[in-house]
């Protein structure tokens, strides 16, 4: 990427940040504006999750190897790198995903005290304190706007229709959705728009009280305005829940990221985490020339 | 002759798409590409003809038997159809006015039970087989497969050995056994088709909430495969109506299912009874037609509500 896309890809996100005295828009800029605006991160957070030499394989491929990374909690935490580095693999191994494609994840992950991969834990239990938002919204497509919102509690077995009300309109409010769907609430999710359904997405996970909410490249299938939507979203719930970020576009973790995790493909070409820390330090001053060269647009 | 000048345009244009350097050999090759697909237009266009020639063509062999067995069924048996035909129970050969109730109320309730069992079982093996793949799931889908294609008149056999010798006697339960076996198949690879047009993003959704895969099974992917399930399962039962083989060898008389009656009725040299048999076509060949379309409609409906 050279330095005039780069502008050219803040400007398509609809949130262009300063700009150099040049006129150019850098990494490093956004993340120091940013992070300027936004209440300082808690730096002596506990770690919500906590990932010690994970790596995850598919077969004999591995995917993304000898991963140790501290989530701090009610911050977010992005992981950026060029893609097929494993981000997504990484990300999905937190909540167990990978049980059921055939991966195989080795270390330990840890929320809190709960071992995830422990043999005793059930999954459902881990993903019970973990939401998700995918790539391309996915609400349930025979499912009205309310049933999807509080599909997650019936799931679990929540069944008074008191708290369920309840729980979908302070949901719905957290993901900036209430004022639109308030009136329409019966209606078929799939008749939202895209960034409609991707933050009702959102507020279905969130019904659940999850601790943690892993989104995965969740403004991919979107277009500038919605991003820009969502990633206000992702700032306004960072202080009550601990958010994992995948992205590609390193602007965006710029933009709403306290922390940012680098993966690279390594020489064998298997992804690593090369470098973690503020978002800011890791875009002006990466301490790994490897980080250095992606972020200024070498490689990736 | 619009696109081709269109071409020559922007051939001219060259200097402005492409840079000084790499401006000779491209207006070159440009050139060359251009003038190829000009030559090779008329052969393309003829090609293109030909080909869509051939697929009416198809269409129209394809679709001129159904048309013409609907045709002479409909000619030869709607003479038959009145509504004493509907309610009054067969006559012995040669006196007037007999209808074909019993016949109609015996495919009914072969088929209901038949149903009663076969919808269920189909339903669950068909989970099986999406919930848990592997050597077990292989080897039952195959088994379906293969059950799916053994002649029904060879389920009729096993049916007679096993209901019918069992107990000592035709009934219609034996028949609704046979037409079981043959319908729970066809049913579970339908159910599973339809079970797999459901996206994986809906199952990881509803599994990332927490959810046992069980809940997911039945609330995120049978009810997403609602459509599909419907007109799968309709289509069984429009088979297993048309089964005349397995019936054979396990229904006490002929007048107590309607293709048997049609069959036997059928092979008679009265004509009274030819005109039975030809009405009796014409209802099952209505009967089932409606269930197809009616499969159609429903599959659509669901598919639009849930839209």
């Amino acid at each position: 990427m050279t330095e005039n896309e780069r502008t050219i890809a803040v400007d398509e996100t609809g949130s262009p940040g300063p700009r150099h005295p040049s006129g150019v828009t850098t990494l490093g800029s956004v993340a120091a504006r940013s992070a300027a605006t936004r209440r300082p991160a808690d730096l002596s957070a506990a770690a919500a999750v906590t990932l010690e030499h994970v790596s995850v394989s598919f077969g004999r491929q591995v995917a993304v190897r000898d991963v140790t990374l501290e989530l701090p909690a009610r911050q977010v935490t992005a992981l950026v790198g060029p893609s097929g580095c494993g981000k997504t693999t990484l990300l999905r191994a937190i909540n167990r995903l990978h049980d059921h494609t055939g991966g195989r994840v080795d270390g330990s992950i840890r929320i809190g005290d709960l071992d995830v991969y422990a043999p005793r834990t059930p999954p459902e239990l881990v993903r019970g304190r973990i939401g998700m938002v995918f790539q391309r919204p996915n609400p349930f497509p025979t499912m009205s706007i309310y049933d999807n919102v509080v599909a997650g509690l019936r799931f679990n077995g929540i069944r008074r229709k008191s708290l369920l009300k309840d729980a979908a309109e302070s949901a719905l409010r957290h993901a900036a959705l209430w004022d639109i769907v308030k009136d329409q609430l019966h209606a078929p999710a799939v008749r939202l728009s895209g960034g409609q359904q991707q933050r009702l997405c959102i507020a279905r996970a969130l019904a659940v009280y999850p601790e943690i909410l892993l989104m995965d490249e969740p403004c991919s299938a979107l277009d500038p305005i919605a991003t820009a939507k969502i990633e206000d979203l992702i700032t306004a719930l960072s202080p009550e829940v601990t958010i994992v970020l995948v992205t590609h576009n390193m602007f965006q973790a710029a933009r709403v990221a306290d922390r940012a995790a680098v993966f690279l493909l390594g020489d064998d070409r298997v992804g690593e985490l090369v470098e973690t820390g503020p978002t800011a330090e890791v875009f002006t001053s990466p301490f790994d020339p490897r980080t250095t060269a992606y972020v200024e647009g070498r490689v990736g | 002759m619009n696109r081709s000048r269109d071409a020559v345009a922007v051939g001219r244009d060259d200097s402005v798409l492409v840079g000084d350097e790499g401006r000779r050999t491209s207006g070159r090759s440009r050139a060359f590409v251009q003038d190829a697909a000009r030559r090779s237009l008329w052969r393309r266009r003829l090609a293109g003809r030909a080909g869509r020639l051939a697929c009416a063509l198809a269409l129209v062999v394809g679709l001129a038997p159904l048309v013409a067995e609907l045709a002479y069924t409909t000619a030869r048996g709607v003479r038959g159809i009145s509504f004493g035909f509907f309610v009054h129970a067969p006559t012995p050969p040669g006196i007037p006015g007999g209808g074909i109730s019993t016949a109609i109320v015996g495919t009914a309730q072969i088929i209901g039970l038949a149903l009663a069992v076969a919808v269920p079982v189909g339903l669950c093996a068909a989970l099986f087989l999406y919930e848990r793949p592997g050597r077990l799931a292989t080897g039952l889908r195959f088994s379906a497969d293969v059950l799916a294609g053994v002649p029904s008149i060879v389920i009729g056999i096993f049916a007679y050995a096993l209901v019918v010798r069992g107990l000592h006697h035709f009934s219609d339960l034996a028949a609704s056994f046979a037409i079981a076996v043959l319908m729970v198949p066809i049913m579970i690879r339908a159910n599973e088709e339809a079970m797999r047009t459901v996206p994986v993003d809906l199952w990881e959704a509803g599994v990332a909430l927490g959810a046992r895969r069980s809940r997911v099974a039945r609330s995120v992917v049978v009810r997403s495969a609602v459509p599909g399930l419907v007109s799968g399962n309709l289509l069984a039962v429009a088979r297993g109506v048309g089964e005349t083989a397995p019936l054979l060898f396990t229904v006490a008389a002929p007048t107590a299912a309607m293709t048997l009656l049609i069959f036997s009725e059928g092979t008679e040299a009265l004509p009274a009874a030819q005109e039975t048999a030809w009405a009796t076509a014409f209802v099952l060949l209505a009967f089932v037609l409606a269930l197809s379309v009616t499969s159609r409609v429903v599959a659509w409906g669901l598919t639009r509500r849930a839209r």
